[in-house]
This record gives structure tokens, sequence and C-alpha cells, in this order.
């Protein structure tokens, strides 16, 4: 047992975490008596210090930091990647440095708080489906919607992107790993401690955080002891997602096999350098809203106390800077995804490959100029309104670029319509729709009638649900084979996109007709006039939901027993499918050389990357023909 | 007959998209509206029917296993159409969308009438002056075709002053005051909402404003100004009778909601459940405490129901008198003193 709290585990883990709640408990108690203050134990200061500190010490114990310890106290480590790799399923959870175990870890993880999300929506669904109160209080209500968003948002969306990339983006730019092994195990780990964190505060007393994702102060402020655990676990998840994005810039510039330039890198591999780079640059701001929240809770700071001094819309206008970008963070992988998944089914080079680039840098720049366009009826000073409707319709133009090129790809291809390619273009038609509502909601007049209604829930969802969503369930059927090395079951696939497309309509589309008409969002109780509809949509958002579990079963089931894959099913030439399903640990037996463009199908003889000693062969691409005619 | 249908289906489109166009702002914005759907319905058909083609025409058959398309990479001619077209479109809109927000949100002219807007978790006080003085109430009264401010203001929280029949909203932000104005343009009652989550009641955080010609108005107003001016109740009617009237019907002049909305009491025939049962709960209490709970419903909750539902205006939605007649009724009512 001894020998067991010794070595970095769930034991140690265990045995952390308590002695940091005694941590934690001796401060608090101890600074309290030396300042005098009575009473000298106060149950929320030592919970809000334990949420701050417990996380490290579990962090610590389940092995997070040995081995930067052991060198930075100069004593002998050991390079034998001994946690390096998954031999058994054990491995999963333990602190490993395998890019492609960590990326399934999160991915797995990602899923569960899908799944606990979804059940969420669910009930707040069961909740509305007719005027007044069906089984839950206000308050249980407003924490349960707002823990649905904060989950999905957080603990899903972000970090299963983060997670696909993890897998798929080092073996596709030809690297052995991340540039950072030991700090992509710890931003993995603070996941589940931020998601952990925002389930237990349903315990906490007077309930859990019910401000919303947003937590607009002063609301935030004056919540009970529920919002620290909002306000703490978002900083772990934050941190998480700043960690990964040095990780994949790092690993991108500098690790590309020889040959990849930057315009031979997957679309995929653009996709997360521009999403890294809005997280390293916004995700700050969001840290420094919640902090300034928490100093206003805890220790009376009066950031936001118009009273103390302080400035209501300053948090909006903090937080906004980071969640607007927050939005692209959430799309721009997907994207990505997508023009893999495109170029592959349709057997086609990606229509405009230079464009699709440059505009994902647009969005990214344009992304930090449009936040306030969430505050149309702040109260903010009148003048910021028409410049942020101009950028933030702007941003339309790149994304219509990338749009209409993915349609423009599919054109004289030959379309293989399994179930990544149906998810993709599905994607395509429900996103286009998300675009076309947020053009409208740029548009100050109108958007002083529909914000904060359900035609604002009906946007979102079609731009997170039918855009990220959709994207990300092409990628997770995509790369199941190479992740898994097995075949997931194609059928279940596609009845499981054609359960969530129909319903997912069902659901959303109505949103934008009772937003309209003036039904705001966030209530648990709604005027008579919208019952019909709110039935409609929560019959239909249960079967949405039932319909999760069929793909559930198909990857639970194919992941155990499904047929062998063998390691390039899909006629593929990016680098990941050059290799063994799934790789070996080291991905590569000899770093390969990049030879041309990602996506030439249709180039007779093309190759993207040849492994080895073999010499490369020219090859007539366009990219290429100056040196093919020099032969 | 033809005709007459497609008027009805237009009719019915605009009816079920946008509530009672009742202020001068309504009808543009639902245009502007009517102009965006035309612009935004032909770009979804055109890239869902371009993908419905593409799947259709260029479909994997049987033997085409391992063919490849033709290794189009792209067309700069196409790819400069698709910038400039929608940058045209997008820069029309916008154009479009400026000149209209300057014009609904145009300063009011000098000597426009104010009303203060206050929100407090969870409901909303209306300050109108008259010529008797300010009036407050817990709903809103305006006179038709005359422009009105609105100057919005919280104490608490954040919350969103918003009448959808009026197409406007704007946030009601601690420490600073917001406005907006307009002309009401329909005669009529129509919902004020709370737009920004503020906690438990939000939900419930509804009113009423309700649209009069500029005589009925002013003479509503005078009669508000009176019965707030702490005068003994209207003549003829008796306390008790008063009391009963206000726990049954509540006052509609001020938005003071029945108190049999939600209570049951055996006395007064009302059965509702969503707050807890008066015969029961008050049995050990005096006027003193029931007065109390009238006024501060949020310092003591019975167990099982949640805080902040019940209205906290009833000190300024109800005068003194009409207060101790309501009390004094209940304390009879529960205690078997009638």
């Amino acid at each position: 047992m001894a020998a067991k709290i010794r070595q970095p585990g769930w034991y140690r883990a265990l045995a952390f975490s308590i002695l940091g709640v005694l941590v934690c408990l001796g401060l608090s108690t101890g600074l309290r008596a030396a300042f005098s203050v009575d009473p000298v134990y106060d149950g929320a200061s030592v919970l809000q210090i334990s949420l701050l500190m417990v996380p490290i010490f579990f962090l610590g114990g389940i092995g997070c930091f040995d081995y930067w310890l052991r060198w930075a106290s100069g004593r002998t480590v050991v390079d034998d990647h001994a946690d390096h790799g998954a031999k058994s399923w054990r491995d999963y959870f333990k602190v490993n440095t395998d890019h492609k175990v960590i990326g399934i870890q999160y991915i797995c993880v990602s899923f569960f708080f899908m799944f606990i999300g979804g059940l969420m929506a669910m009930l707040v669904r069961a909740e509305l489906a007719s005027p007044g109160r069906q089984f839950v209080d206000p308050n249980t209500y407003n924490g349960i919607f707002s823990i649905h968003a904060t989950l999905l948002i957080f603990l899903f969306v972000i970090p299963v992107f983060a997670g696909i990339a993890n897998y798929v983006l080092p073996l596709m730019i030809g690297a052995p790993d991340m540039a950072f092994p030991r700090l992509n195990a710890l931003s993995f780990w603070m996941l589940p401690v931020a998601g952990t964190m925002m389930l237990l505060s349903f315990l906490a007393p007077g309930g859990s955080f019910a401000a919303g994702w947003t937590a607009y102060a002063p609301l935030s402020v004056d919540a009970p002891i529920g919002q620290a655990f909002f306000t703490i676990a978002v900083q772990f998840a934050g941190a998480s997602s700043i960690a990964t994005a040095l990780n994949f810039l790092v690993t991108i510039i500098t690790m590309r096999a020889p040959g990849m330039t930057f315009f031979r890198m997957p679309l995929l591999v653009w996709a997360n350098f521009s999403t890294s780079l809005l997280v390293v640059i916004a995700t700050p701001f969001i840290a420094a809203s919640q902090f300034m929240v928490l100093l206003d809770r805890a220790l009376g700071f009066n950031f936001f106390n118009p009273s103390g001094g302080g400035d209501v819309l300053m948090y909006q206008h903090v937080f906004w800077f980071y969640s607007h970008p927050a939005v692209y963070i959430m799309l721009l992988p997907g994207f990505g995804i997508i023009s893999e998944v495109l170029a592959t089914r349709a057997r086609k080079p990606v229509f405009g490959y230079r464009m699709m680039a440059f505009s994902l840098l647009a969005i990214v720049l344009l992304g930090f100029t449009v936040w306030a366009h969430h505050m149309f009826v702040s109260g903010m000073a009148d003048w910021i309104r028409i410049p942020m409707m101009v950028t933030t319709a702007i941003i339309a133009i790149p994304t219509g670029i990338k749009i209409f090129s993915w349609v423009a790809t599919l054109w004289r291809g030959v379309l293989k319509m399994d179930t990544p390619m149906l998810w993709a273009v599905g994607f395509i038609s429900m996103f286009t729709l998300g675009g076309i509502s947020g053009v409208m909601l740029a548009m100050v007049p109108l958007d002083i009638h529909v914000s904060d209604t359900y035609f604002i829930v009906a946007h979102i969802h079609y731009v997170l649900f039918g855009g990220s969503m959709f994207t990300i369930m092409a990628g997770i059927y995509f790369w199941f084979p190479k992740m898994t090395g097995r075949m997931y079951n194609e059928r279940l696939g596609k009845i499981h996109f054609w359960l969530t497309f129909i319903f997912f309509n069902v659901t959303f589309a109505p949103m934008h007709l009772i937003g309209v008409e003036g039904m705001p969002r966030r209530v648990s109780d709604y005027a008579e006039q919208f019952a019909t509809w709110n039935m409609i949509i929560s019959i239909s958002s249960f079967i949405l939901g039932l319909s999760s579990l069929i793909f559930l079963y198909n990857m639970v089931v194919s992941w155990r027993s499904g047929p062998k894959a063998v390691s390039n099913p899909w006629n593929a030439l990016t680098i990941e499918w050059q290799v063994s399903s799934p790789p070996p640990i080291f991905n590569f037996d000899s770093i390969p050389s990049v030879v041309g463009g990602p996506y030439e199908y249709g180039v007779p003889g093309a190759v993207h990357a040849v492994f080895g000693d073999a010499k490369p062969k020219a090859v007539p691409v366009a990219a290429g023909a100056g040196a093919a005619e020099a032969d | 007959m033809v005709v007459a249908s497609a008027i009805g289906i237009a009719f019915m489109l605009a009816l079920n998209w946008f509530p009672a166009q009742a202020s001068n702002a309504a009808p543009k914005i639902d245009t502007f509206w009517d102009v965006l759907i035309i612009v935004s319905v032909p770009i979804f058909v055109a890239v869902t029917s371009m993908l419905l083609f593409s799947i259709w025409r260029w479909r994997q058959r049987p033997g085409e296993e391992d063919l490849d398309g033709p290794p189009i990479h792209g067309s700069t001619k196409l790819e400069v159409i698709w910038t400039i077209i929608p940058t045209i479109i997008i820069a029309a809109l916008t154009t479009y969308a400026a000149i209209l927000l300057v014009d609904i949100q145009a300063a009011p002219a000098k000597g426009t009438r104010v009303v203060n807007v206050n929100g407090v978790q969870f409901a909303w006080g209306f300050e109108t002056p008259t010529p008797a003085g300010t009036v407050k109430t817990a709903k809103l009264y305006l006179p038709l075709n005359e422009p009105v401010k609105f100057n919005v203001r919280s104490k608490d929280v954040i919350h969103d002053f918003w009448v959808p029949a009026f197409r406007l909203k704007v946030d009601a932000v601690p420490g600073i005051t917001t406005s907006y104005n307009l002309t009401p343009t329909k005669l009529g009652t129509f919902d004020v909402v709370c737009a920004e989550l503020c906690g438990l009641g939000h939900a419930y955080m509804r009113q009423t404003v309700t649209v009069l010609t500029p005589e009925r108005y002013t003479a509503v107003m005078a009669g508000l100004a009176r019965a707030s001016g702490a005068t003994a109740p209207a003549a003829g009617a008796t306390a008790d009778a008063i009391g009963k009237q206000i726990f049954v019907a509540g006052n509609p002049a001020t938005g003071a909601t029945a108190c049999g909305a939600c209570h049951a009491m055996k006395a007064a025939g009302t059965t509702a459940a969503t707050g807890p049962n008066l015969d029961e709960m008050l049995k050990g209490d005096n006027a003193a405490g029931i007065l109390e709970m009238i006024v501060y419903p949020n310092k003591e909750i019975v167990k099982g129901y949640s805080k902040g539902i019940m209205p906290a205006n009833y000190a300024s939605s109800l005068t003194k008198a009409q207060l101790a007649a309501l009390v004094k009724y209940i304390d009879q009512s529960v205690h078997g003193k009638g």
C-alpha cells in the first residue's frame, strides 16, 4: 500500500487530494486566526481555496509533475519512454505522453461529458414541454441549462477537437509526437478536473451555478457558492486549452517532415494552426474575467459593483473578447475535418486550397474585431454598434469562400456517400443556415428585437450542433479505423446520421419562429401562445437525444469486435493513412519525406509523402510543374 | 379565390413570424426582416441544390470504386466572383441597416414624455409623470401616437426591458441609465418581458403595457394619481370588500397580481397551488406578520417553494389603505373570524 502511494497513480492522487483539503483547511483557519477574524472556521472560504488548490494536488498525485520536479531538483531523470504508449486499457487511465493515447483520452472524456450535457438538454426540454412548472424548480432549471451549455462548450466541443487533432495532427505532418508530450499530458488531465468540478456544483449549498454559461456580473457575483465551481473550473479548462494550443503551434512550426512546406500541409493542420492562434490570444481574457468575478465574490474587490466604483459592462467586454473568438475555436478545426473528408470521399483536390488556408487566417483576424455584436442591447456606447455590425458581416465573406469551395470540391467528383461524407454534406447545408441567421443577427435593427430570444438559441444550435457537432461526427467516423484499428458499422452510422439530421431540424428550426414571435431564452416558463411549438420541439429533442445511443452502441461494439481495418481504408494520400491502423507506438519507423500536395486525387501516380530511403519521384503536380519540366 | 387565399397565406406568414406591430419602429423592422429573408433564402437554396445535384449526378456507382475525379485545383475567376458578390450583398445590407438604425433610434424631440423603468428581481416598476405628480405603477400605460422615452435602470442585476410588440429592447444595467424612445401606434395591451437572465424569477418577470387613446390615458393617469395619493379607499366600499377584491382580482390598474392566482384560501374559494396554501401557512401568524410576508415575500420561504417567485412589489402597487384592507381580510379569513 505504501509503495502504491509513493508511485504516481490514482492511490497517490487520492492521498494528495485529501492532503490538499487539509492544507486548505489549515491555510484558511490559520490565516483567519492570525488576523483574528471571527469565526475562525468558514466553510465557504475553505471551499473556495480548496477548489483552487486541490486540483493541483490531484494532478501532482496522478503524476503530471514527477518528471519536471525530478529534473528541477537535480535528481536523475529516466528517459526510457516507460509512460509512452498504451499496452493495455489500464494505460488509458494513467498519465501518458503518447499523443495517440492522449488523443483517445481526450475524445472519450469529451464524449462522456457530451452525454451528460445532452441529458441536461433533455431535462431542459422536459421542463419546457408545456407552460408552467413541470418537475424542477426555477433554480434547478437555471442550473441545468447553465451546466448544459458549459459542459458542451468547455468539456466537449473545444476539447474533442483538441483530441482529434492530438491524434491525427502529428501523424499528418510526419512527426513522432507533439513538441511537449508531458505538457500535453498535463493539458489532458486538467479536463476531467474541470468537468468534475462543474458537475459537483450540483451538491453545493444553494444549488449549482445558475447564471448561464455567460455568468454575467453582477448576477454571478451575488449568486450562491455554486457559482465558484464555474469560475474556478473555467480556469482549469482554459489553462488546458492554452497549453494545448501552444503545443500545437510549436509542433506545427518546428516538427513538419522534410518537404512539408506550409502550402503542402493538409487543411486540418492549417485549421488547427489558426485555432491555436485564436486560443493563445483570446483564452487569457476569459480567465481574467472569471478571476475578477472570483475576487469580487470572495474578497469584495468591487470590479463589477457600481456602488463601489465598478463597471458592470466591463465584464461583458472582457468576456466576449474571448467568447466570440471561442465560436471560431469551436468551428475552425471542424472546417479542417470537412476539407479532409470531402477531398477523400469526392476523390478530388480541395477546390482553391490556398484561399481555403487564407480564409482561415482571415477569420482569425476578423474574429477579434466583432465581440461587441453580443452587446447590441447591453447599453454600451451607441457608436460601437455600426462598426461591429460591419466587421461581423464581413466575416461572412471568408466563410462564404469556404462553403462555396467545398461545394465546388464535389463538382464532377466520384462521391462515395458513406457516413463521414453524409455528415460532411449535412454540415455544409446546416452551417449555411446557421451562417445566414448569423448575418441577420449582425444587423443591429433586427438584433435589437431578437437578441436574448429563442432565435438566438436556434442560431447557436445551428452553428454549434449543425456546425461543430456534425464536423465532429464526420471526423470521428472518418478516423475511427485509424484510431481503433477496426471498422465501424456503416449501416448504423447512416441511421445515426439521418435520425440526427431530421430531428435536429425539427428541434431547432421552430425556435427561429417562436423567438421572433417573442419568447425570451433562459426561461423555465413561458406564455401560453408558445405551447404547441414547445411541445413539438420537446418530443423531437427526445428522439434526437436517443439517436445518440445508436452512435454509442456502434462505437463501443465496433471498437471491441468490428472487422479489422487496413492501414488505408479510404485510399487517402495524407501521411496518417500510410502507417498501420492503429499506428506504431512511435508513429514512423522512418521519417517520411513530403514530395507533393496532400490532395492530388486524380493526378496519375501522385504521392504526398514517401518513406525511408525510397528516392522521391518527380511528381507532375500543379505546384511542382516547373520542376517536372526541368526533368 | 386564388388571390384571396394567396393574400391569406401571406397574412398568416406575417402573423406567424412577428407579434402585433405596436410602435413606429415595428413596421420598419418587419420590412427589413422581409428584405433579409428575400436575400437569404436564395443563398441557402443555391448551396443546398448544388449539393443535392452533385450527389445525384456524381454519386459513386458500382464499378467506380477505384476512380478519381478530375484534378481541378481551383478557378481564380470563380473565386473572385464568390468573393465579390457576397461583398456587394453585405455592403448593401449593412448600409440599409445603418440607415434604419439611425432612423429608429433618432434622439427624441425636446419635451418628450419620459417614463422611468426600474427593474428589480423580479418585477418592473414604472414611474410616469402626470400633472398631479409622478405616478408609480407596476403596469405601464402609454398614450397612442405620442412619443415616449424610457429611462431604464436597475438596482440589483442586469434585466432587459423588452416589449415584443414594440420590437425594441435595452438592458437595465446597475450603475448606468440606458434608454430608448418610440411612439406607440396601436391601442391594446401587450406583454412586457425581461429578456436578460436575472435569477430565479426571470421567467416570471412578465408584465403588460396598455396603449390608450390620449383622452383615456389622461383620465386613467389622473385616477391613478389620486389613488396613490394615500387618500381613503373608494367611497362606499367597505374595507372587507376591498380586501377580498384585491385578493381575488388584484389591482389591474397598477399591476398588483391577485393573491388567489397562486394561493389557495378557503374563504376566498381559490385553489391555485403555485404558492403555499394560506389557510395552513398563516395559521399561527397575526396581522403584522401577514403584512410583512406580503411586502417582503423573500424573507422566509415555506419548505418546498422557491425564493423570488412571488412579486416583491406590493408595497408600491397597492396603497397603504389597500394593503391594510387586504391584510385584514386575509387575517379574518384564515382565522375564521370573517
